[in-house]
């Protein structure tokens, strides 16, 4: 309900002011009607992607969460955020130019990044699985963030000036998205994410419990397991390939969703989706009118609402 | 009836368990040649030095990990050829400790044991809430059923543990040092709740203990294993003699009937050289 109320209100309010009436008014040609030009063009495509991106984030984060068994473990954490931005980076910078099964280039790269950090992050804790500490995961995601965000930079220091100044923004994590055919691009991954994640809930409760546990009451723990991350990727990789690597949704949202429902993931998988999105959506609108008619990358509110959070988060937890 | 027929096993290199000691034989194998046979409706327990395989045997007998030699039958049906699901409706896994990541109440933990009963996308329906409430009683956890299971103590965690293991319906308990981490008071809740479990409902138990005065008050019988092979299986009097004791853990013990207690009772004492 909140999130489909924050859709629909969110593309009224804007630098410019538009008047409803006049959007849907049919008399008036498309071509001639600046207030319908405003709301389906400029404003409905970025509604529509903040919720989109932060569904997509929030899903991704609550399955890291609960494979991990940490409440830390997020796309942002793991590096699967950074590898998707480096994919999307790529195939930004290098005019990749094609399609699989109608999805293009940008989000195929992302989500091949994403996947890609995910299979780095996870082989080398593999190494030593079973003793694998959550720990040694995150610490391995944080390094490799590290590492793919200094080769981000690099291909961003070779390329032109312009495209610096585009990347740069799109790094900052923005919704700046003025067209459908994105949205319809990434939406097809993440609907193929959500029914991969919606089939897992009972799972993850058992496995947050632990993996041994888990297997012993008859889940088939690694196929499980495989099915949840390639899900998490490849939702990462579609919000990223949309907005750039927006902060800090992945992890705050699951936390604020788990204090309201509890953490049963039959609830928790569905709250977070459509939190994540209301979340967003609202983050976005603060980004667009707090210093209008300047259009700030969400990126700097998630953050810095996100940050706080993440830091009270710790010092709660210790 | 649960059978392991010359069971052999090795770790990989580095995918044993963490913080767990394998002295394993020379020909590298964490257990060598082991069979036993667990007849229904009896307590039987795995006794031996850290290291000597008992984690690793529950986990076979569980079917968590294949063998690398020989096999398990779960009555007559090897344990290869049933689904994980399948499995799960016949045994029960009780670790050593659980703890929840998440903030699962003590009735969400117990309703997890009917996930093998249920479908991808079936929800719990009342009979499934009436067996776990029926778990909650047999366990005295009922009182906890909306308490957050992070807040229980570690016998109170380990009672709504063994009721998520009865919710599964499973006839077949695997125990795997379930008092290691309690106090005195905690162990005897635990064994109490054991005996009556096997005495009311007919449970079949494999539990693995260091504590051999544990193994003496519940089981019915014993398993005694060192280095991967088993050293001494049958009757609980027939097992733990003072002699097995010395050679197995070094130590010398008085092994005696109690009379208060009902079972026999092992003494450990400093042997003047």
């Amino acid at each position: 309900m909140l999130t489909l109320a924050v859709c629909m209100l969110a593309p009224l309010a804007g630098s410019s002011p538009i008047r409803l009436r006049q959007v849907f008014d049919s008399s008036i040609p498309f071509t001639d009607n600046v207030d319908a030009q405003i709301f389906f063009i400029a404003r409905l495509p970025r509604v529509l992607a903040a919720a989109l991106v932060g569904c997509g984030l929030a899903l991704a984060g609550v399955v890291f969460q609960a494979l991990l068994r940490n409440p830390l473990a997020s796309p942002d954490t793991l590096g699967v955020s950074a590898g998707a931005s480096l994919g999307a980076m790529l195939a930004i910078t290098l005019h990749a130019d094609f399609s699989i099964v109608g999805v293009s280039a940008v989000p195929l790269a992302s989500f091949a990044g994403s996947l890609g950090a995910l299979v780095i992050v996870y082989g080398l804790s593999a190494a030593r699985r079973r003793g694998t500490t959550t720990t040694v995961l995150l610490l391995a995601g944080v390094t490799l963030t590290a590492l793919l965000s200094a080769v981000v930079r690099f291909v961003q220091f070779m390329a032109d000036f312009t495209e610096t100044f585009q990347t740069t923004r799109w790094l900052m994590g923005s919704l700046d998205v003025a067209s459908y055919p994105p949205l319809a691009a990434a939406l097809a991954p993440l609907t193929l994410a959500t029914v991969g994640i919606a089939a897992l809930p009972r799972v993850l409760d058992l496995i947050s419990v632990g993996a041994e546990s888990a297997a012993a009451r008859g889940v088939n723990v690694e196929a499980s397991e495989r099915l949840a991350l390639v899900s998490a990727s490849l939702a990462t990789g579609a919000a990223v390939s949309l907005a750039g690597p927006v902060a800090f949704v992945g992890i705050i949202v699951p936390h604020m969703v788990r204090l309201v429902v509890g953490a049963d993931h039959r609830l928790v998988v569905p709250a977070a989706g459509l939190f994540g999105a209301a979340f967003l959506v609202v983050c976005d609108l603060v980004a667009r009118t707090v210093l209008a008619p300047v259009e700030l990358p969400v990126g700097i509110i998630t953050a810095i609402i996100g940050g706080p959070f993440f830091l009270w988060l710790l010092f709660r937890r210790a | 009836m649960l059978r392991a027929d010359k069971v052999s096993f090795a770790y990989e290199s580095g995918r044993r368990p963490s913080g767990r000691l394998h002295s394993e034989a020379a020909n590298g194998l964490v257990l060598d040649g082991v069979s036993l046979t667990v007849d229904s409706g009896l307590i039987v327990g795995l006794l031996g030095p850290n290291g000597s395989g008992k984690t690793t045997l529950i986990r076979i007998l569980a079917g968590l990990l294949t063998p690398l030699q020989g096999s398990v039958m779960l009555d007559g049906q090897p344990l290869a050829a049933l689904s994980r699901r399948q499995l799960a409706r016949r045994m029960a896994l009780v670790p050593q400790e659980t703890n929840a990541a998440f903030d699962f109440s003590v009735l969400d933990m117990v309703l997890m044991g009917r996930y093998p009963h249920l479908g991808t996308f079936a929800l719990e329906g009342a009979q499934d809430l009436a067996l776990a409430r029926d778990a909650l009683a047999a366990t005295g956890t009922a009182q906890f059923e909306s308490r957050l299971f992070k807040t229980l103590s570690g016998g109170e965690k380990q009672r709504v543990v063994i009721a998520g293991a009865l919710a599964q319906a499973a006839d077949m308990l695997l125990l795997d040092e379930p008092t290691a981490s309690l106090d005195l008071g905690y162990q005897m809740e635990i064994a109490t709740l054991l005996r009556k479990l096997n005495r009311e409902r007919r449970a079949t138990m494999v539990l693995s203990t260091h504590d051999l005065n544990l193994a003496a008050a519940l089981c019915d019988r014993v398993v005694l294993i060192q280095r991967g092979r088993i050293v001494g299986d049958g009757p609980t009097a027939d097992v733990l003699t003072a002699d097995r004791i010395l050679s197995v853990y070094g130590v010398h013990a008085d092994v005696q009937y109690h009379e208060r207690a009902g079972h026999l009772m092992v003494v450990p004492f400093d042997s003047p050289h």
